[in-house]
């Protein structure tokens, strides 16, 4: 039986029906396209699908579709503007800290969240906040000169 | 300065942007009208015969529209090596370990194929399950397959100079055995893949895939198709490190449910099925005798080598010869014998992963070349450059070093890291280390036998406006190869970056082997580098013509033309804009362009088109096995690694790493950093904490990110990547490899580190604290 959800996605009010035991990943995927949000393990383990819930991040894999009914959530496509990429991906980019780019969506939001609760962050808060991000390809050097660099 | 334009610098990658605003379009971003979704049956059990398979049940649940086993898919082996296929799509016969394939469905959605594939009863009768070497290799064990005795894969003996008769002549001869556990590729993106069919009967596979030109082959071969008609098509690929290179049996049933459904059908593994299909790390057992003179001169090494290989060859047949081979260099080293066993096993196969066969060969060696310097009163650098192979050098095994900057690698981390002042200073619990290594770039074959070329590129300069189109087959992964051949081909043609869009990944553009065996840069960039130079030679000869002026005084540099003497080129500018009336971006330059150029060239010409290829050279070795380390040129580094070792826990911190690299010529700098911190981090993953666990009946039962501990950035410690180059002869532009080399000196820099800290020697990874601190309480007696 599908349940009835309304909530913000990117700052854009959404409307569904949705499977009561449907992941915010696979919503956020499938049903509204927003495939920036990538499913690395779907349990929780490595972060590749962080999204911004009411101003935390969160696994959307962990989360019930129906949970974030009359909530907010910023994904990967919410970040860039017209005038362009926002200043975590235009870092990201300059200091090579995206290979494969699969973690780099959810590692960029929890980078951007981090930055936005504190601008100045020193390399173990870096290296903490980003510790739910598992990245195979760069070995955190590279992603932590881009958040430092911001 | 670099002399170069475009390479040798660190451009912004060309498929970044698209990465970071999550717009890269991955295999299951994709989505296609009257979609099907596929779903397999994986084997409950480690080795049984199979009975009996009725599909009947799942056939009749409403939403499946297919159902297929070995009956459909028919009974052609396939693997990676021709010579030691021993792969059918789905298992007919028996299984042989759990997660073996037996059939697969089709269905309007995940969850409908799903309950299908649990409605298949399949009746098995067990057989006895071999999950060690050990008991493999018994005279009385069953056979995984019929052909090969005692369930040996691969078997490699060879012996250069005579190793008995130099260790006569040693003055120390050591033995130690090394052991690590199986790894997992642990790319973030588990295998997926869409497969279609046209009207025509052509059939697309869209995969995650390192090689689709290994794929294209598989897909036609199996399935029996008219290779013309496969086309693979590499979608952004979340990383691959190895386990993507060959076919997996999903792509094959996603292939065959596609024809019969007539219906595009995706199908992705789980992470657990990711852990299943593994083709990743073996576990190898080393054992290793390394002979020297009282001054540290290397004579001679006997190494014997037993690989736990999984239920299925895989890449194995090569691994274990790269597990011999690569201890050839970077030393001088007279005489080697190599005895090496590649066995099955009732687990998920094993296959190639970053730094194929060679890591953990490595670690042992590098460890015991320190055991050696201590013995001799020698410091481990100084034994080390006492017997370093130089550029020209030429191993026992007729590996070429045409170019190895091993002494400026050396130089550059002992300083790095202050080395001199460190070593044998620090006080217990802390402690540094020091290794090296070296790495193909590409090998000399394709993985089957052939004359093809192993790279082909095509550039296409627009019609109008002179941009590059560069089309290649090769696969970009992560590693950052767009980017590179983008890069090259800007710099032969001699216009900026900007001027250059490429596209990749797709058989249709033509052949290239693939991301594997660090191969790309070389391989593919040489191919890309003729590419450009024939356009422009084609553009320079037609404004010779147009002119008057010889050929060889005309150059195109950052996207003008530059002529060595002065030359009216106002009728040319004027035909251009002739053509371009009403435009408002029309040349006014005190300069003729590269865009002026080229409308120019294709209104005499038609279409501008240039074509590279490379295939290496022989490469010597006429031994049987010389195909598997031969390569066109050699990558080295060395690592220092430094730790903090909590002697009352055992809790070992890597507290830094200072790496040098050889790779020829850098063509992205950062790029090449990149990849060296990356190498690094899954050699610390391997070291410290990495390994696939099994219970008795053959069950992964860590196949989940919680359980199998990767490095995350709490773990890796501050990397330096000191880029160190060379100007190897047989690279474009001088480059040679960087993906796999960086990550030889990793575990046995830590092995030495963490030696030098606690006075224990370690046989045996990962590193977790219970061993260590095992072996501390050991020491304490």
């Amino acid at each position: 039986m599908k349940k009835l959800i309304k909530l913000t996605v990117n700052d854009r009010e959404v409307e569904a029906a949705v499977e009561p035991n449907l992941t915010l990943t696979d919503f956020l995927r499938y049903e509204l396209n927003l495939t920036g949000t990538k499913k690395g393990c779907e349990t929780g383990d490595c972060g590749a699908c962080t999204v911004i819930l009411d101003g935390i991040p969160v696994n959307s894999c962990l989360v019930l579709a129906v949970q974030a009914n009359g909530r907010k959530v910023e994904t990967i496509e919410g970040l860039a503007t017209e005038e362009g990429l926002h200043p975590v991906q235009d870092a990201f980019v300059e200091h090579g800290a995206i290979q494969c780019g699969f973690c780099s969506p959810g590692m960029i939001m929890s980078a951007k969240h981090l930055l936005d609760k504190n601008p100045k962050p020193d390399e173990g808060e870096i290296r903490a906040a980003i510790a739910g991000n598992l990245c195979r390809c760069t070995g955190y050097q590279k992603i932590i000169d881009a958040i430092k660099s911001v | 300065m670099s002399d170069h334009h475009v390479i040798n610098s660190r451009a912004r990658r060309v498929d970044t942007p698209a990465k970071a605003t999550g717009r890269a379009v991955y295999v299951d971003d994709i989505s296609r009208p009257n979609m099907l979704y596929g779903a397999l049956l994986q084997s409950p059990i480690a080795h049984a015969k199979i009975i009996s398979i009725d599909t009947s049940a799942a056939e009749k649940l409403p939403g499946v529209k297919c159902v297929v086993t070995s009956k459909e898919a028919g009974l052609v082996k396939y693997g990676v090596s021709p010579a030691r296929y021993d792969e059918t799509v789905f298992c007919h016969d028996k299984v042989r370990y759990v997660g073996d394939e037996i059939a697969a469905v089709a269905a309007i959605d995940r969850e409908t194929a799903e309950k299908a594939v649990e409605l298949i009863k399949v009746e098995f009768e067990p057989l006895p399950v071999l999950l060690t070497i050990e008991d493999a290799m018994a005279e009385d064990a069953p056979l995984l397959h019929e052909k090969y005795p005692r369930n040996i894969t691969g078997e490699v003996h060879q012996e250069f100079g005579d190793v008995a008769a130099a260790f006569k002549e040693c003055d120390l001869i050591k033995t130690t055995t090394v052991k690590n556990k199986r790894q997992d590729g642990g790319f973030i993106e588990p295998q997926g893949c869409i497969a279609e069919v046209d009207l025509a009967g052509n059939l697309t596979l869209t995969s995650s895939t390192q090689s689709p030109h290994y794929i294209q082959r598989t897909v036609a071969m199996v399935l029996g198709l008219d290779i013309g008609k496969v086309r693979v098509v590499k979608a952004y690929v979340g990383a691959g490190f190895g386990p993507k290179a060959g076919t997996n049996p999903m792509e094959l049933a996603c292939c065959l449910m596609a024809l019969k459904t007539k219906r595009p059908v995706k199908m992705n593994y789980s992470r657990e099925q990711v852990f299943l299909f593994c083709r990743a790390r073996h576990a190898f057992t080393h054992k290793i005798t390394i002979g020297v003179k009282k001054d540290g001169t290397l004579m001679a090494l006997e190494h014997e080598c037993h690989l736990d290989g999984g239920a299925y060859a895989s890449f194995g047949p090569a691994t274990v010869y790269y597990a011999g081979s690569l201890l050839a260099g970077p030393y001088k080293l007279p005489n080697m014998k190599y005895d090496g066993y590649r066995i099955y096993t009732n687990k998920p196969a094993c296959g190639a992963q970053r730094g194929h066969g060679a890591v953990i060969a490595r670690a042992a060696f590098e460890q015991q070349l320190d055991m050696i310097a201590e013995e001799l009163g020698i410091d481990p650098l100084e034994l080390r450059q006492k017997n370093m192979m130089e550029t020209g050098d030429t191993t026992c095994n007729d590996l070429n070093m045409s170019s190895f900057g091993m002494a400026e690698c050396l130089n550059a981390v002992t300083e790095g890291s202050d080395w001199k002042s460190k070593k044998g200073q620090l006080p217990p619990g802390k402690g540094i280390g020091l290794a090296c290594g070296f790495f193909v770039s590409g090998a000399g074959f394709p993985i089957y036998r052939s004359d093809t070329y192993h790279g082909t590129v095509m550039i296409k300069l627009t019609e109008d406006g002179g941009t590059v189109l560069v089309y290649t087959a090769s696969a970009e992964i992560g590693q950052g190869s767009d980017t590179t051949f983008a890069m090259i081909a800007a710099e032969g043609l001699g216009v900026p970056l900007e001027y250059v869009r490429l596209a990749s990944g797709d058989t249709d553009m033509g052949v290239d082997l693939g991301a594997y065996s660090s191969r790309q840069t070389l391989m593919t960039g040489h191919a890309t580098k003729e590419a450009a130079e024939d356009v422009k030679r084609q553009v320079l000869e037609v404004l010779s013509d147009e002119l008057d002026v010889p050929v060889d005084t005309i150059d195109i540099v950052n996207g003008r033309i530059v002529f060595d003497r002065p030359v009216d080129f106002s009728g040319l500018r004027t035909r251009y804009i002739k053509e371009h009336r009403g435009w408002t971006d029309n040349p006014e330059s005190d300069y003729f362009t590269f865009k002026e150029a080229s409308r120019i060239a294709y209104l005499k010409k038609g279409t501008i088109v240039g074509t590279g290829k490379y295939k290496p050279h022989f490469l010597g070795g006429t031994y049987k096995g010389a195909a598997v380390g031969t390569s066109p040129a050699y990558g080295c580094s060395a690592q220092v690694a430094e730790v903090d070792v909590d002697l009352e826990t055992g809790q070992i911190t890597i507290t830094q790493i200072v790496d040098a690299h050889d790779c020829g010529k850098a063509i992205n700098r950062t790029s090449v950093e990149g990849q060296m911190q990356g190498s690094i981090s899954m050699g610390i993953g391997e070291a410290m904490h990495e390994e696939v666990k099994f219970d008795a009946k053959g069950n992964v039962i860590n196949n989940d990110f919680a359980e199998y501990k990767m490095v995350t950035a709490l773990d890796m410690p501050p990397v330096d990547a000191i880029v160190v180059e060379t100007d190897e002869p047989n690279g474009p532009y001088g480059a040679k490899e960087v993906g796999e080399g960086a990550i030889m000196p990793t575990i046995p820099a830590i092995l030495n580190a963490v030696y030098d800290a606690t006075g224990v020697r370690f046989y045996e990874l990962p590193l977790t604290p219970e061993r260590v601190f095992e072996e501390l309480q050991k020491k304490k007696g």
